[in-house]
């Protein structure tokens, strides 16, 4: 039986071998797309929805970003809360009678849909992981007189975004498996080849145990590669001293940018004759 | 125009209906090592964080260089800028190595060109005695160390005045020494600071001037040689008895 299962499999992958590696090929640019798209969307609606206002600020500031929230939050609400492949029929058929029928492309619409849904998830993902910075960060930061904005880019964004990787590939993962869903529209993923496959042969379950299998074989590579990449954005984990004879030297060098000195005179009147 | 860097004219803060702050009053000038001393609670580091504007104030002002801070005709970031912070827990840049939390400020901020903002960073954290650990992040460096290249952080900014708040509060006893050295050798500098603290010996010995805080007014300030030997206030004096025999 078991031979025959791989009798089975040889026959298919002969005939029709590269019709399941486009399908994998296009489900991982689905996937890969949607998901970087989705954390863009992600980020934006994060910080929007961080940013902070306090009653002393002007009327207009304080209701434009009272605005921006509920906004992400319906946003937020509607496509987590709706399956996407209803979302995906819903877009599909819906944008013909705004954009006329030369909008019906699949390609468009299955990365719209994705990468939006990945973004609803994901804006929440950031907000989290925005509110979970210490806020002695963000002090560290308004004391040596950074903006709101330069703090998020420089110090707090680079932490969320260590944070939320584990998110992001949770996202990633889900989308590799959940693009299948995009066959109700036509797209030719992995999964469609199985279904167009499968029809034509009438081999439903050999053709099950090679999706099976590569499905597993997307995510695991995926997960291996996304840890790789979170050890990356932790840093080596030693650092070496540094000689300090050498940074003395270049410390010596160094000439006060402004008149008045610094707090460490040392043209102060201690040494004031020795120099001349 | 006015000598003083800094002036705070009848400075108040309520968080809801709780008074922290009660008509504050008092003057730093250039050189002065200003220690803030007082029991907790009794508003010293709401003090602190209202002179950098980390906190609104109710009412009252802070005029630098006889410019009032709090009006918004002074733009926040430059004042702060100039008027460099130490925290209790650090506050270091966790994402960014020890030169780099040097380096960013006067980037980004002070617009300093790259090299000499490195050559600036690796003076003052030289200063600090962490120049060797320009490498290093800082979750691999012990509170003390955090704590100096903190010093050194807003040191890199070259502000005008150091606000520090109860900067070895949060250290093990066998590191309050190294960071006392580091602000030892700041006031010996003549930088000017305003120390919150609870070091007797630092605000005895170290400071130029010493202000007894209780229940959000200053009760007493003065030198510190009057203040620690003959306090005018009971309260004072009976502060001063119970800390040091502590």
């Amino acid at each position: 039986m078991i031979g025959q299962l791989f009798t089975d499999i040889g026959s298919l992958w002969n005939k029709y071998s590269s019709v399941y590696l486009t399908g994998i090929l296009n489900t991982l640019i689905l996937a890969v797309t949607a998901t970087l798209i989705g954390c863009i969307i992600g980020f934006f609606c994060g910080i929007l929805q961080t940013i902070p206002y306090s009653p002393k600020d002007n009327i207009v500031k304080r209701i434009l970003l009272k605005l921006i929230r509920v906004i992400i939050r319906v946003y937020v609400e509607v496509f987590r809360g709706t399956p996407m492949i209803l979302q995906a029929v819903f877009i599909y058929y819906g944008l013909p009678y705004f954009f006329g029928v030369s909008f019906k492309d699949v390609w468009t619409v299955s990365i719209i849909v994705v990468s939006i849904n990945t973004g609803a998830y994901m804006a929440e993902s950031v907000r989290g992981g925005i509110m979970s910075i210490d806020p002695g960060q963000f002090e560290g930061a308004k004391a040596i007189g950074m903006n709101h904005w330069q703090t998020m880019l420089y110090i707090v964004l680079p932490q969320t975004l260590r944070n939320i990787m584990p998110q992001i590939g949770n996202n990633y993962i889900i989308n590799v498996k959940d693009t299948s869903v995009m066959f109700i529209i036509g797209f030719s993923d992995f999964f469609a080849v199985h279904k167009m496959v499968s029809g034509a042969v009438f081999k439903y379950f050999p053709s099950a145990f090679m999706e099976m299998g590569g499905y597993l074989f997307l995510t695991l590579v995926s997960s291996f590669l996304l840890r790789k990449f979170e050890k990356k954005l932790a840093g080596k984990p030693n650092y070496e001293l540094v000689n300090a004879d050498q940074l003395v030297m270049s410390a010596g060098n160094y000439n006060f940018p402004n008149e008045a000195g610094s707090p460490f005179e040392e043209k102060s009147k201690e040494y004031e004759g020795e120099g001349k | 125009m006015s000598e003083h860097i800094l002036e705070i004219r009848h400075l108040s803060k309520a968080f809801g209906s709780h008074a922290v702050l009660k008509d504050i009053d008092f003057t730093v000038d250039k050189g002065d090592v200003t220690s803030i001393i007082g029991a907790s609670g009794s508003g010293k580091s709401t003090l602190l964080r209202c002179i950098n504007l980390l906190e609104t104030l109710t009412t009252g002002e802070i005029l630098y260089h006889g410019q009032d801070v709090t009006k918004g005709k002074i733009n926040a970031s430059a004042y702060r800028a100039k008027v460099g912070m130490v925290f209790q827990n650090f506050n270091l840049f966790n994402n960014l190595t020890v030169l780099a939390n040097c380096m960013i400020g006067q980037q980004k901020v002070a617009k300093v060109a790259k090299e000499e903002a490195r050559q600036r960073a690796i003076y003052y954290l030289n200063k600090v005695g962490m120049a060797p650990y320009i490498n290093a992040r800082p979750d691999q460096i012990s509170g003390g160390q955090k704590q100096r290249v903190a010093i050194a952080r807003a040191l890199a900014m070259e502000p005008e005045v150091l606000l520090f708040d109860e900067p070895t509060s949060a250290l093990d006893p066998e590191m309050v020494g190294e960071v006392l050295d580091v602000m030892k050798s700041l006031a010996k500098d003549r930088m000017t600071m305003l120390v919150v603290t609870h070091e007797m010996a630092f605000a005895r010995d170290v400071s130029t001037h010493v202000v007894y805080m209780a229940d959000g007014v200053i009760e007493e300030e003065g030198e510190p040689a009057k203040i620690f030997s003959n306090p005018e206030s009971l309260r004072t004096r009976e502060f001063l008895k119970r800390i040091l025999n502590a």
